[in-house]
């Protein structure tokens, strides 16, 4: 081994290595890194042991700690199962109205009902629940199967058109579609039912409708138009139009009777985390005042 | 083949003989990268510098070690101790004063200050913290202390490092390591008490049951007080602390140091009894100011990064000075402009008031006066506004429009308060919060000490209706303050 190369000025070893006449010199490293990397090979050699680290053929080398973040999840799910599961009980055993006038529980609910609504029910309703054409607003007053906590709670149990036995359903005919009315007919009922929530309409369709609303619509949207929360018939006189409120809208549903379904939600989730949801919607919708149409047929 | 080259070695020597010349130039030379530390002795010292150096270490160890077992009574559950920093109830607690962690602001006013005042004193009479206040100075002095209560003063010390190991070595060294590992444990145990009730955490310290935290914390703080005070020292203060290099933004020739006159000093030499003192210098040469030193500097070489401006050369001096009698004050706090002044003759002159001064004064006073206002304007109860976004606005079934807000009440005060909420902005609107039934104005209870959220719902009946977004405002009132929350009412979309 021939003596390595000395730099003249500095006096320290180059490394032999030559760039354009310039040479590097090969100076100590770091004393502190020099440390600090001891210091790891010395932490590697006690992790080895300590922890796991070596793959094997079947498996890896558990280490002195046998320790496992899996293992660890698992324990920490369970003390979370067992820490909720006070709180689901409670969800379980207490009344809609309990849970929502106590604050602690119902915290725990909108909690509960934030996550799940967001998962399983924005996508239709909306993230904040507000709603969209043809998908009810959840966050108004105005209730098609009523707005009272149980009655939320029976929605969301049974759905709406869905495949539950006991299912929540209305029907609203096509009646253009299916021939039941001519076009004239359909566009004086539209013109009818604009007049029926207080705007101007022609007046004359208006009265050659009044027959066909009598004939057609009355027995489930009621003589006077305020429906009927039974068959889920839509109040007509208010302000809340679910398809659209303009003429065309409500001739263009008139027509081709569109029905919205809700899916049932009974055995898919627990009935506490129904409960919460029912909570969550309630409390949203600002928790009280309720419309709509009324409960039975005037 | 492979060679293993031990680079921490200094390889720089060539082979061959060496010279006994060359072995002499090697011994103050670095192996290395590396400077060795020069291990210093600083000898004790009697004098009016040192007496308050003594009187300011006391002080700041008796602040420091009794101001967490210091009781103030707060009602209720809240933690009785007159300063805590509770990290679990996010709570700064400083006798009637009770932060949350979005005051923090008030911590940030709080060092600005300290940032401004240490300019401010730093211009004018230099790194006066450095030498009197700063931990690592008020520390290291004690750790001295203890050591020549082992092993003596300065040449004591001396002889005993350079001893072989014997017996009274090893047990003067033994008794020292222990007494300071005893000083560092009690530092970092004091330091834990800040963050947790004092009287339980002395309990559940010493059974195990303290918090991680508490036992890390004081694993930490044991450690750097023992190695920074007892190991490190001046290099802390020459190679750690950022403050040596920054502290020549603040020092000007005005700014009051601790100054070797040399005017008066040179030449300096030694001086026989009955020698005059005609030609030359008052500095005899004693060395007296460089084995005092803590820093291991000679003060005659000027102002410079080590120095941290303690005055215990001053001291040393002066003794000199009186047993050769020659007036005092041959190292002294001075400026440079004196210096300069005087050995050109003239009158030296000290202007306290400069425009650095100035600036330093006047962002004090701005700081300070935002700190005070600060605090005397706020409130007992912060009131927030979060407007619903999604939906903005809601039609309800009569065309009304309906926006929905959430309160967030803070109640800052140990009381609960009644809070009353009016809202403005929108003609004929109805307020509503679910749970609460009232007329007139909503009225809540929010407890003391957290926050409250209130559901409030607006309602414009649908004749008022207007377009698009419109500000609107929540009054407040509690008790006699009053705060309005300005928000916006959302109509919705025209129809």
């Amino acid at each position: 081994m021939s003596e390595r190369e000395r730099d003249e000025h500095s006096g320290v070893e180059t490394t032999g290595h030559e760039w354009d006449g310039l040479k590097e010199l090969d100076n100590p490293l770091p004393r502190w890194w020099l440390w600090i990397f001891y210091g790891c090979i010395a932490f590697a050699v006690v992790y080895w042991v300590l922890m796991p680290a070596w793959p094997g053929l079947n498996g890896y080398t558990p280490g002195v700690l046998k320790r496992s973040d899996r293992a660890e999840v698992v324990q920490q799910l369970s003390a979370l199962q067992a820490q909720r599961g006070r709180s689901e009980g409670l969800l379980v055993t207490a009344s809609l109205q309990q849970i929502e006038a106590d604050p602690d529980l119902q915290a725990h609910a909108l909690a509960i009902g934030q996550s799940v609504f967001g998962d399983n029910c924005a996508s239709c309703h909306g993230v904040g629940g507000g709603g969209a054409k043809g998908y009810p607003n959840l966050r108004d007053d105005v209730w098609l199967w009523g707005g009272t906590l149980e009655e939320i709670e029976h929605t969301l149990r049974v759905g709406v058109r869905s495949a539950h036995p006991e299912t929540r359903v209305s029907q609203m005919p096509a009646f253009g579609r299916d021939g039941m009315l001519d076009a004239g007919q359909v566009s004086d009922l539209s013109n009818y039912v604009v007049a029926l929530s207080g705007r101007e309409a022609n007046p004359a369709a208006v009265e050659r409708a009044r027959q066909l609303f009598a004939d057609n619509c009355a027995a489930c949207h009621a003589p006077n138009g305020v429906g009927n929360r039974e068959l889920g018939a839509p109040n007509l006189t208010d302000r809340e139009w679910l398809y659209g409120s303009d003429l065309a809208s409500i001739q263009s549903q008139i027509h081709n009777g569109r029905n919205g379904v809700m899916p049932t939600w009974e055995g898919r989730f627990s009935p506490a985390v129904i409960k919460a949801l029912a909570v969550y919607v309630h409390v949203n919708a600002g928790g009280g005042e309720t419309s709509g149409a009324p409960a039975t047929a005037p | 083949m492979t060679i293993i080259i031990d680079r921490t070695r200094d390889r720089s020597k060539p082979p061959g003989p060496v010279s006994v010349a060359e072995r002499q130039r090697d011994k103050g030379r670095p192996t290395g990268l590396y400077k060795p530390r020069t291990p210093i002795y600083p000898k004790l010292v009697h004098g009016r510098w040192r007496w308050i150096k003594w009187a300011l270490l006391i002080l700041t160890l008796a602040i420091y070690y009794i101001t967490p077992w210091i009781r103030w009574e707060r009602p209720g559950a809240l933690p009785d101790q007159a300063v805590l920093v509770d990290f679990d109830g996010g709570r700064f607690y400083f006798l009637m004063i009770q932060l949350w962690p979005q005051e923090v602001y008030f911590i940030t006013g709080l060092l600005v200050l300290s940032a401004l005042a240490l300019f401010l004193v730093t211009s004018l009479f230099g790194r006066l913290w450095c030498g009197y206040a700063c931990p690592q100075t008020v520390w290291t002095d004690l750790y001295i202390y203890i050591e020549r209560m082992f092993e003596g003063d300065r040449n004591a010390r001396m002889r005993l490092d350079a001893a072989p190991t014997s017996f009274n070595k090893l047990w003067r060294k033994a008794g020292k390591h222990l007494v300071w590992i005893g000083v560092a444990f009690g530092t970092g145990g004091a330091w834990i008490f800040y963050f947790h009730d004092a009287p339980t955490l002395i309990r559940t310290f010493w059974v195990g049951t303290a918090p991680m935290t508490a036992y890390v914390s004081c694993a930490i703080l044991t450690f750097t007080t023992y190695v920074f005070a007892g190991h490190m020292r001046e290099q802390v203060c020459t190679y750690m602390c950022p403050w040596p290099r920054i502290q020549g933004a603040m020092l000007d020739d005005q700014s009051f140091q601790v100054t070797y006159r040399y005017d008066r000093g040179e030449p300096r030499g030694p001086h026989k009894k009955a020698e005059s003192w005609e030609g030359r210098g008052d500095c005899i040469d004693c060395n007296q100011c460089v084995v005092v030193c803590p820093m291991g500097i000679d003060i005659r070489d000027g102002a410079q990064l080590e120095c941290i401006n303690c005055g215990l050369c001053i001291d040393a001096c002066n003794e000199v000075m009186d047993k050769v009698g020659r007036p005092r004050g041959l190292i002294a706090y001075d400026t440079d402009a004196a210096v300069a002044a005087r050995s050109c003759g003239q009158k030296p002159q000290h202007r306290l008031i400069r425009a650095r001064t100035l600036y330093y004064g006047v962002a004090l006073t701005v700081v300070g006066g935002l700190m005070i206002w600060g605090f005397n304007t706020r409130r007992t109860v912060d009131v927030h506004a979060l407007r619903d976004r999604n939906p903005a606005w809601v039609r309800l079934h009569d065309g009304a429009v309906r926006n929905g807000y959430t309160l967030k009440i803070a109640n800052h005060g140990f009381e609960p308060a009644t809070v009353e909420i009016r809202y403005t902005g929108v003609p004929g609107a109805t307020v509503r919060s679910p749970g609460l039934t009232s007329t007139g104005p909503l009225s809540v209870q929010v407890e003391p000490n957290r926050v409250t959220p209130v559901r409030v719902f607006v309602t414009a009946a649908a004749d008022e209706a207007g377009d698009g977004r419109r500000p609107a405002t929540f009054e407040i009132r509690s008790g006699d303050e009053v705060q309005s929350v300005p928000t916006a009412f959302d109509y919705g979309e025209t129809r």
